[in-house]
């Protein structure tokens, strides 16, 4: 019995040690929503109210509607299209060559893969000015291609999806090809399905990476309307300096996309994180 | 294209000498190859290409638009020991701050998720609640999740300094003054990427089998003890695994400081990354800044590697169950 009160103790003092740091993580993101509906004048009046005295939709409305200072809509979209198709290029190269090396024997195979595996310890900051140039020399700066392809070379996610392979049984494999099944056929056909998990949590953390990516961006858009969205929330930022109530606006606005997309899909990202932890 | 007729595996054999099938043979030969091509491709072009680029520039003197002059070692040797060069006195700066950020943030950043884990793995009340809280704020970009900040540690109408005031504190200028401007920075960087790690404590903390803890409490051995001889050396894994990657993220600040105190007050948050930045898209010295960018790269590998022989002196010294799944 002494065992059980003591359990009970350990729950109750967790309870309350996770409640107040609880508060404490959820506490700005509450104040910037309820900033982001006061009229500018009562943002910054003291005392501070939890519940705005008048609740406007105007911070939303100017932030929204001034399309020339902040096109949100523009970069939303810019962002949207250029996430979703780095994304999808991403599963589909990485798919394709995970594959090889968990399944295929070749001339090669380790010493190649070993040495993708490597480049992983290439601090990512030696690689951004000459990265540059060669954007610059194929005339992408201010293309979405300069944000789309360069991850294409990226070893992460063959990684993941190499070890999930290996753990998909090949006794489906062999059968299909005692069927007369193509290598490819087998790959689009059984391994394809078989491993949907790995490849949605891949494409959320691909997507996710992409979307919330703000050194580079910055560096290979000049113009307001090729910008991405975390960028452009920092011109924002600079617009609007004072303006809590319309900067708020325009945060949460930004915040909101993502936590909607976490909220469906919460188990894929704590599987996500965990394989690419442990497994490291 | 179809592979023909199934054949016996044996039968397979002797049949590849027949000229027919070898060239089949040399067509299965190549197919593996086709896989990898396309990632290949971009990994030559977009990753070791750079590389190597890389410190082709840092030899040389290149605006972005007269041709590269090569300057052979001078860019390193500015660095390092020029006192007159631009670079000299700043680089050292912007990595004496990053230095102390890495410092002050490492042990911050693994300790908060880590008492936080252990606190979820209990599975008390809400837990699976808790645990997607405390990791959501690791979705929003570093600008969405640095301005929220900059809003709360206003000096006028901050709620912080408002909390603050109702303690009995005198508020500060948080993103103004030192010391403050770190520990804004750090607390920022906490609340924004602590769920990752708690993910990866909470996955170590769920492979410790039951029975450990369970004999652990029969034995008669306390909370204290069960942490030190149970939880710690059971999580050794992960734990490095974060420390290494807390590290190498620590070191590329550049959002943190970029939007929330722009390198000030002065240069004193100025961070290596936002320092080569400016050298390369500022000035357009990108020869000088491709060699700091392979400077700061070598100490980042540096301390890396000595991390890793941590965990390998690890591995090898005792034996490590194989993960299940």
């Amino acid at each position: 019995m002494a065992l059980k009160s003591e359990e009970r103790t350990t729950k109750w003092v967790s309870f309350v040690f996770l409640t107040v740091v609880a508060i404490l993580w959820m506490a700005p993101l509450l104040w910037i929503i309820s900033t982001s509906f006061k009229p500018e004048g009562q943002a910054i009046q003291l005392p501070l109210r939890w519940i705005p005295e008048t609740i406007t939709l105007e911070n939303y409305r100017n932030v929204l509607g001034d399309t020339e200072q902040s096109p949100i809509f523009l970069w939303f979209g810019n962002s949207l299209f250029i996430s979703t198709l780095h994304t999808l290029l991403v599963l589909i190269v990485d798919a394709l060559a995970a594959y090889a090396y968990a399944r295929m024997a070749f001339r090669g195979k380790e010493i190649i893969f070993w040495t993708l595996m490597a480049t992983m310890m290439i601090p990512t900051v030696m690689n951004f000015i000459p990265l540059y140039a060669i954007v610059d020399a194929i005339h992408w700066i201010d293309t979405p291609w300069a944000m789309i392809v360069p991850g294409l070379g990226g070893v992460l996610g063959i990684f993941l999806l190499r070890s999930f392979y290996e753990g998909i049984p090949r006794e489906l494999e062999e059968a299909a090809r005692i069927d007369g099944a193509s290598s490819l056929q087998i790959f689009v056909r059984i391994i394809l399905p078989l491993s949907k998990p790995a490849l949605v949590t891949l494409a959320l953390l691909t997507f996710l990476g992409n979307w919330n990516d703000f050194l580079w961006p910055l560096i290979v858009t000049n113009k307001v309307e090729t910008r991405t969205l975390p960028v452009g929330l920092s011109i924002l930022q600079g617009a609007y300096t004072t303006q809590y109530a319309k900067l708020m606006a325009g945060t949460v606005l930004s915040a909101l996309p993502v936590l909607v997309l976490f909220l469906f899909s919460q188990r894929f990202f704590v599987k996500g994180v965990s394989m690419s932890g442990i497994k490291g | 294209m179809k592979t023909s007729v199934p054949v016996e595996p044996n039968l397979q054999v002797s049949a590849a000498r027949s000229p027919k099938k070898s060239r089949t043979f040399t067509m299965q030969s190549i197919t593996p190859y086709l896989y990898i091509a396309p990632h290949l491709l971009f990994f030559l072009i977009f990753l070791v290409l750079p590389t190597g680029y890389g410190v082709y520039l840092s030899l040389h003197d290149w605006d972005l638009l007269r041709p590269a002059k090569f300057v052979g070692l001078e860019n390193y040797y500015d660095i390092f020991f020029n006192k007159d060069s631009i670079d000299y006195s700043e680089f050292w700066n912007a990595c004496w701050n990053t230095f102390k950020f890495v410092i002050f943030a490492v042990p911050v950043l693994i300790l908060v998720p880590l008492l936080l884990a252990i606190a979820i793995d209990t599975k008390t009340w809400g837990s699976g609640f808790f645990r997607a809280l405390f990791y959501a704020p690791s979705l929003l970009s570093v600008v969405t999740a640095v301005l929220i900040w900059v809003w709360m540690f206003d000096s006028n109408a901050g709620l912080v300094n408002y909390y603050l005031a109702k303690l009995g504190i005198t508020g500060v200028a948080w993103l103004a003054d030192l010391p403050w401007a770190w520990i804004a920075l750090v607390i920022i960087t906490v609340w924004w990427t602590i769920g990752r790690n708690l993910i990866i404590f909470l996955a170590g903390l769920n492979d410790i089998p039951d029975d450990l803890h369970e004999a652990a409490k029969l034995d008669g051995a306390g909370k204290v003890s069960r942490f030190l001889n149970v939880i710690l050396p059971g999580l050794r894994g992960p734990m490095l695994f974060a420390l290494v990657t807390t590290t190498i993220d620590s070191f590329n600040i550049f959002g943190q400081s970029m939007v929330a105190t722009q390198g000030g007050p002065g240069t004193e948050t100025k961070t290596l990354i936002m320092y080569i930045r400016e050298a390369a898209f500022g000035s357009y010295r990108m020869g000088d800044a491709a060699a700091m960018a392979i400077v700061m790269g070598m100490f980042m590998l540096i301390v890396s590697v000595v991390q890793f022989g941590w965990i390998n002196r690890d591995r090898s010294g005792r034996k490590r169950r194989t993960q299940a799944e």
